[in-house]
């Protein structure tokens, strides 16, 4: 046909191009674009950007669904047959068309340039309006342009246009970041981190279970290593290690070797660890027993140092705990005693540590070396450091709202394998459901990254303001992901085809509207001179200063 | 010489009974009638259409005798050819026609051709011409003719459709591409009746 006009070179249809007419729908189930003759059915893919053009607005939105329709219920019995191209050539478009469903997400502002962000659509566009394949400055208007505050975070399907991330809205409330294995969580946790820290808006503690995150990652696929956030922000990333050993075998360079102190397990730690030691719920509960007997700060020693299951039954006895619940958790933390980081007294208080540097504005990466195999030491040494960075954090605030200082910088808390941590059965128990469920009353926010979102406690997902998704199979997955997400069944489609990797849905509070991209490329040199770059902002040696040493060192550069 | 031929348009015959859809024509000659889907005029000039001219498909062409009363008897039996039939009985030719049917497709108005019927039908007696191809480009450029041409019932069968739109192609430099478009036209008006489609798109490429 004669629509060559409206296509590149590829055949894929031009941004603004028209694609066909609204016919029908509604708000909630999205409209139905018919199709003509120009776009047929293979042009749009789910999740591709449509706008349309209303009487009074114009609507932008998401292609949900694909149909093919027929004006004629007979066509399906005598459809053409091989041969009769005339027939299908007329028929295509007319008798037998394509249709999509749109969810028109957001209004576009019929002026540029407008700041805030366009509202969300509360009306369909009528009969008849023409819907067009969105060009990039439609992308741009509803997404934002690159800036201080928005981030590059990938492509929409088949667009070069750079779609956007609020980096303001996106840590005000926690982050999810979810998939199958292998289909990008890392990849994408390690760009969100770049746009926190290029745009300094937040400070982070990754308790970087695979030592990815921190000096350099793997790339498996292209079995390649990857820079990690410190060689792209060298002044300010800290990394830590729990295994010294395994970070100078990598050549990462280390801040500091943590260390953690027997005293520093606290009888909750336990209930977090229920679930991962497997432990009843009398067992997981004991330490306060113990607590009682030994005092704090000495019962896990103590109690660890009991030899022989006489010895241990005998305490039982004595803290009036079940014998065989205790037997099996002192089996059970015994492999605690097998770890090299953990010392009747640590040199320094990693938790101390962690926080000076965050408060100095860093961003701290903490490699579990060898233990990030071992979910034990990853959940205890991660629960045992938030819990303590949490309470720092409320004191801070509380002396700020009493006037005694200055409100304590963004945290972000990123933690892998986060169902561990937020499972249903412990969410309501531990210090990461606290802080997921507190909001961002303490200025703390967590960055959880999961395989299984069906694991995670419900209302912690609930929780979530921002959530990154890229494939997920399985139906309880795809259905914990989406819960009360408005459109869900519509996103439910666009969801499970996703590509297997690098491709995402993002949603929620950094974005106006669900969006599907292509997440940005990380890992080869050109990458890497962007991410590094810290998009026209300060120099990177002011980066990461408070406001009021920035005063002080504009004063000093005045005079 | 066995029309009066000016200019391009070729007077046929004349309007004998007159409707608001649809007009019967009887030819001047007993072989003169237009092929089934050609395109007529009935009203105006040899040349030039005038203001009360309307446009017709020729449709149900038929030969009969003169007089209904005066059935037609079997010459042949000893005639060599059907030729000499003819030649041997020279009256025949005023004592048979042919007539067809027009089907009213549209009316010449101020800026042209208009895809409306007439208001009132045209008179008895009415000159019938063929159209030049001008016309017939008139007629066909915006399609808007189809539905009226589909109206007319069971005297347009896809036969006439297909053989009108044949005939049109014919008048455009790219045949398969007003083929095409005329197609996609008529597929907008039989989207509902997909066999009645078919059936003319069918007869379209044969
Ligand atoms: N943005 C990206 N840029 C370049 N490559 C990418 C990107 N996203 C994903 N990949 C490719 O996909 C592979 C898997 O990504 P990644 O390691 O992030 O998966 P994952 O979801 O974290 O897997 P796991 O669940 O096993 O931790 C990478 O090795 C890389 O080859
Ligand atoms: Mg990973």
């Amino acid at each position: 046909m004669t629509h060559g006009l409206q296509r590149d070179q590829n055949g894929g249809l031009l941004p603004g191009a028209p694609v066909g007419l609204v016919v029908g729908g509604s708000l909630t189930q999205g409209v139905e674009v018919r199709l003509d003759g120009a776009a047929t059915v293979e042009d749009i893919k789910a999740g591709t950007f449509l706008t349309i053009q209303g009487g009074r607005q114009r609507y932008f939105g998401v292609v949900t669904d694909i149909a093919l329709g027929s004006s004629d219920p007979r066509m399906k019995h005598t459809p053409p047959q091989p041969g009769e191209d005339f027939l299908v050539q007329v028929l295509s478009g007319i008798v037998a068309y394509g249709a999509v469903t749109v969810m028109p997400s957001v209004t576009l502002p019929s002026v540029l340039g407008d700041e805030e962000s366009p509202p969300p659509a509360k009306t369909i566009p009528p009969h008849f309006a023409r819907a067009y394949t969105a060009a990039p400055r439609d992308v741009e208007l509803v997404f934002g342009r690159e800036d201080e505050n928005h981030f590059w975070i990938g492509n929409p399907l088949d667009m070069e246009t750079k779609l956007c991330l609020d980096l303001d809205k996106l840590v005000q409330r926690s982050i999810g970041i979810f998939g199958k294995s292998g289909t990008g969580k890392t990849f994408l946790t390690r760009l969100l981190l770049v746009g926190i820290l290029q745009r300094n808006r937040a400070s982070s503690i990754i308790f970087d279970m695979h030592s990815e995150y921190g000096w350099s990652g793997q790339d498996a696929d292209r079995r390649r290593v990857v820079k990690g956030l410190k060689q792209l922000f060298p002044s300010q990333v800290s990394t830590f290690t729990l295994d010294e050993a395994s970070s100078r075998r990598r050549g990462s360079p280390v801040d500091e070797v943590v260390g953690i102190s027997y005293g520093d397990v606290e009888p909750e730690d336990l209930l977090t660890l229920r679930e991962t030691l497997n432990l009843s719920e009398v067992a997981a509960g004991a330490g306060f027993n113990l607590e009682r007997k030994f005092g704090p700060g000495k019962w896990l020693r103590e109690f660890l140092a009991r030899q022989g299951q006489d010895d241990v039954k005998e305490l039982a006895e004595d803290v009036g705990i079940n014998q065989q619940a205790l037997l099996t958790l002192h089996r059970r933390l015994s492999q605690l005693t097998r770890y090299e980081f953990f010392t009747d007294q640590a040199p320094k208080d990693a938790a101390v540590q962690i926080i000076e540097h965050a408060e100095k504005g860093r961003h701290v990466a903490l490699e579990f070396g060898r233990y990030g195999n071992d979910p034990t030491a990853y959940v205890l040494v991660s629960t045992l450091l938030c819990r303590r960075i949490h309470k720092r954090y409320i004191d801070l605030k509380e002396q700020a709202a009493g006037g005694g200082g200055r409100e304590p910088r963004p945290l972000v808390l990123v933690i892998e394998e986060a169902h561990k941590f937020l499972s249903p059965a412990i969410a309501s128990q531990t210090i990461f459901g606290i802080i997921a469920r507190e909001l961002r009353k303490y200025n703390v926010t967590l960055m959880v990254i999961d395989q299984r979102p069906a694991a995670i406690d419900s209302e912690v997902m609930s929780q979530l303001g921002t959530l990154l998704t890229c494939r997920l199979d399985n139906e309880k997955d795809v259905e914990a992901v989406l819960a009360g997400t408005p459109g869900a069944r519509q996103l439910r489609t666009v969801l499970s085809r996703l590509e297997s990797r690098q491709q995402a849905l993002l949603f929620g509070d950094a974005l106006p509207m669900p969006v599907v991209v292509r997440t940005r490329e990380y890992g080869s040199e050109g990458s890497y001179a962007e991410l590094g770059r810290k998009a026209g902002l300060q120099p990177d040696a002011h980066q990461g200063e408070t406001a009021a040493q920035r005063l002080e060192r504009e004063i000093k550069e005045l005079f | 010489m066995l029309s009066p031929e000016i200019k391009g348009a070729v007077r046929l015959g004349e309007v004998v009974k007159s409707a608001s859809t649809v007009c019967t024509v009887q030819c001047y000659q007993l072989e003169g009638a237009p092929p089934l889907g050609s395109f007529v005029r009935a009203g105006g000039g040899p040349a030039t259409a005038t203001a009360d001219a309307v446009y017709g498909v020729v449709a149900a062409i038929s030969a009969e005798p003169l007089e209904p009363g005066r059935p037609v008897l079997a010459r042949g039996e000893a005639a060599v050819s059907e030729e000499e039939v003819y030649r041997s009985s020279p009256q025949l030719a005023r004592l048979l026609t042919s007539r067809f049917e027009m089907l009213l497709i549209g009316r010449q108005a101020r800026e042209g051709f208009q895809a409306a019927l007439p208001p009132v039908p045209p008179r008895i007696h009415t000159f019938v011409y063929g159209c030049t191809k001008e016309e017939i480009v008139g007629c066909t450029e915006r399609l808007g003719f189809l539905p009226l041409l589909l109206d007319a019932g069971s005297l347009a069968s896809a036969e006439v459709v297909a053989a009108c739109l044949r005939t049109a192609a014919e008048v455009y430099p790219d045949r398969g591409q007003f083929l095409l478009r005329a197609g996609r036209a008529l597929a907008g008006e039989l989207s509902g009746d997909l066999p009645a489609l078919n059936s003319i798109l069918r007869r379209i490429i044969l």
